[in-house]
């Protein structure tokens, strides 16, 4: 057999072991030259300098500068261990989390806190929602769960019509401001209709609730013993793509991360480019596409981190440095947070603008199974955004 | 003794008719006037204005503050029990809704959870016959409410809602089991609505005015009462009367004050949505300030208090 056809049938060969499976944090081939996907991203602070080396975090490293390797469910746990630990007042609780739960997030717990603090409820969301709104409206600390964000609609009305109106309503006599709920959100890669959603807007419409998402482990802890802390409820979704894919080296210390406040994960000055949750590596790949194939080009990525209230200033200053905007989230692209951002950026930066501002969302349909890729705003659409903005 | 059921049929003349626990809250201290500054909603009352009337609710007298939508409470009364179980508090939370809120999913998750997770609270129920113009023939098929207390292990009695001391005695034995036992009771107590559903409802197109006429002269839980403390001696014609014409003075002079007073300040508008306000609130607040200076002719704030 020639040299030319054995090297051949192996390439073939290799292609055909590397064929794509839609899971989670599948090792892709690189594409442009660009190695996607969570595990290749630099956003994620692999070292325990490299941790501690955040602002944020500069008061722990002066008193506990121990870290050690978590995912994106560990931190969970680990932020609610922290919680139970330190409020006496604090129980968790929803559908399957005494035995860890179906994402392992509260693994341990029930063994550590006790049954009487870490249970589970019966199968009914709109009981899960009113039990914990009843539980701090005396005061204690109700960190709820619900299985899967596709699934909280039936507490829609409790979330919207009772906890978000229940400081206001009484006139500040009483308030649900010890209520979380945490649901794992977004793309998993095979999750369909029913879990795949990401909800964020239904709710970000609703005075007198907080909406709090997360990229890492690091961010994952910090934001979520600040949200079970704030003195009002607060939803706290985690993409569950990022449950085992995002690793890092987290302080092993009680710390908080501010809510309210974006992050800005890149400086730049050609254009700024805003998501949250797991559509950051997405966003951060299709900026190193971006920089490769336009050079010169140097793009400013911000976390919005909190939805609701979602850090204006932040985006303000900075498509006021760049003048070019865009928005990516997974959510169907019609009234989605990116409708909410471009107009408020519209109103604030009218007249810096250099380019109309860009969304890369999901389409307007149902989250499809088998059209998954032709759906996500994937690397390849937010590079063409990016090209189109700064082209414009 | 006979004073305090001399005093509970005082407040129930004083207010002869009860509404989503109006009576309640009487009994337990709230005042008339407190009742009539929330009904004005004025810059006394303690939710500032921002709901409708009759939206009690009074942290001094541990009474949550109502809310519209029906059965709601329901899940968070059983809530609030499991934490106040946990504290070991020695108290139970007690929650009220119709036989039509009783429909509703809330409901289903608040008594199942009640019983599954061991909660010390008191389902009580008042089955007036009634969900605005839906006669309960149309609200369910089953017996009642209290047939469905079995269904979720539950502890259930029912009792007749138009006798104060069935009613008083149901309460005190639910809330003895619910305390010392650490689980659910579920009391259904039935009545009928003499009254219509609301003011904005006129239920003689919906149902006999022969049928409520006869429910409100042979069956009134009011004048029950009265025969009561008449035969023990305890009442008279006389007392009747004065405290008719006490009572109804007293309300009118509450009436009057709270009619008179101003609306909270519109500060209020924007307060207490979260416990600060936030970036886009407090910049929303600017923006209605500057409307109000450019168009004052359109907004006339001379009823609500100042800053």
């Amino acid at each position: 057999m020639s040299i030319i056809s054995k090297v051949a049938r192996r390439s073939i060969s290799i292609r055909v072991s590397q064929q794509k499976r839609g899971y989670a944090a599948g090792t892709a081939q690189p594409q442009d030259g660009i190695q996607q996907g969570v595990a290749y991203s630099h956003l994620l602070k692999r070292g325990p300098e490299d941790a501690l080396r955040n602002p944020e975090l500069a008061h722990i490293s002066a008193v506990n500068g121990e870290t050690t390797k978590m995912n994106l469910f560990q931190a969970v746990n680990d932020a609610m261990s922290i919680a139970l630990a330190t409020d006496d007042n604090a129980v968790v609780f929803g559908e399957d989390v005494s035995f860890g739960g179906v994402f392992r997030a509260t693994t341990g717990l029930a063994e550590k806190f006790g049954k009487d603090r870490v249970f589970n409820t019966p199968l009914t969301e709109q009981g899960i929602a009113g039990f914990a709104i009843g539980m701090a409206a005396v005061g204690h600390t109700a960190i709820a769960e619900i299985q899967f964000a596709d699934y909280i609609f039936p507490a829609f009305d409790q979330l919207v019509n009772e906890a978000a109106k229940y400081r206001y309503r009484s006139g500040n006599q009483f308030n649900v401001g010890g209520l979380t709920v945490r649901a794992p959100c977004s793309a998993v890669g095979h999750g369909g209709h029913y879990h795949s959603q990401s909800p964020e807007a239904f709710f970000a419409h609703c005075p007198g609730l907080k909406i709090v998402s997360p990229r890492s482990p690091i961010q994952a802890k910090g934001l979520l013993l600040a949200s079970i802390r704030d003195r009002n409820p607060v939803i706290f979704f985690e993409p569950k793509n990022l449950y085992r894919a995002a690793v890092e080296e987290v302080p092993v210390a009680d710390y908080e991360l501010p809510l309210g406040k974006a992050e800005v994960l890149k400086k730049g000055s050609d254009v700024t480019i805003v998501g949250y949750g797991a559509q950051m590596y997405t966003l951060e790949n299709a900026i190193q596409l971006a920089e490769k194939k336009m050079p010169g080009l140097s793009c400013e990525l911000i976390d919005l981190r909190t939805i609701v209230p979602w850090d204006v200033d932040t985006v303000v200053e900075s498509v006021n440095k760049t003048g070019r905007l865009v928005i990516a989230h997974e959510a169907p692209k019609s009234s989605g947070m990116g409708a909410e951002i471009a107009s408020t950026i519209m109103e604030r930066c009218f007249l810096r603008l250099e380019a109309p501002i860009q969304r890369v969302c999901g389409w307007d349909t149902p989250f499809p199974l088998i059209f998954e890729k032709f759906y996500m705003p994937s690397m390849i659409r937010c590079f063409d955004a990016i090209k189109t903005s700064v082209n414009y | 003794m006979n004073k305090k059921k001399l005093h509970i049929y005082l407040l129930f003349l004083f207010f002869n008719f009860q509404y989503r626990e109006a009576f309640m809250l009487l009994y337990r201290g709230f005042t008339m006037d407190e009742m009539m500054n929330q009904c004005f909603s004025n810059d006394m009352d303690y939710g500032k204005g921002r709901q409708m009337p009759i939206h009690y609710g009074s942290k001094k007298l541990n009474f949550q503050t109502i809310s519209s939508p029906l059965g709601t409470q329901i899940p968070q009364a059983t809530g609030a029990a499991y934490a106040l179980k946990l504290s070991n508090s020695r108290a139970c939370t007690i929650c009220f809704f119709g036989e039509g809120a009783a429909s509703e999913g809330d409901f289903h998750a608040g008594l199942n959870m009640a019983a599954t997770l061991k909660c010390p609270v008191i389902f009580m129920c008042r089955n007036n016959g009634y969900a605005i113009s839906t006669p309960a023939s149309e609200q369910y098929k089953g017996d009642g409410i209290a047939s469905r207390g079995i269904g979720y292990g539950i502890d259930t009695i029912r009792v007749d809602g138009n006798d104060i001391w069935a009613v008083y005695n149901a309460t005190k034995a639910a809330r003895e089991i619910a305390v010392e036992e650490n689980k659910p009771v579920l009391i259904e107590a039935m009545t009928y609505r003499i009254g219509h559903h609301s003011t904005s409802d006129d239920s003689t197109k919906y149902r006999d005015r022969k049928e409520v006429e006869e429910r409100a002269q042979f069956d009134n839980p009011v004048t029950r009462l009265r025969r009561y403390l008449e035969h023990k001696q305890w009442w008279t014609q006389e007392e009747e009367d004065a405290w008719r014409k006490e009572v109804r003075s007293s309300l009118m002079k509450s009436f009057n004050a709270a009619e008179k007073r101003k609306k909270p300040s519109l500060d209020h508008l924007f307060s207490e949505v979260y416990d600060e306000l936030t970036p886009n609130l407090a910049s929303q607040k600017q923006e209605l300030e500057e409307l109000l200076k450019k168009y004052p002719e359109y907004y006339s704030t001379e009823d609500y208090a100042s800053s």
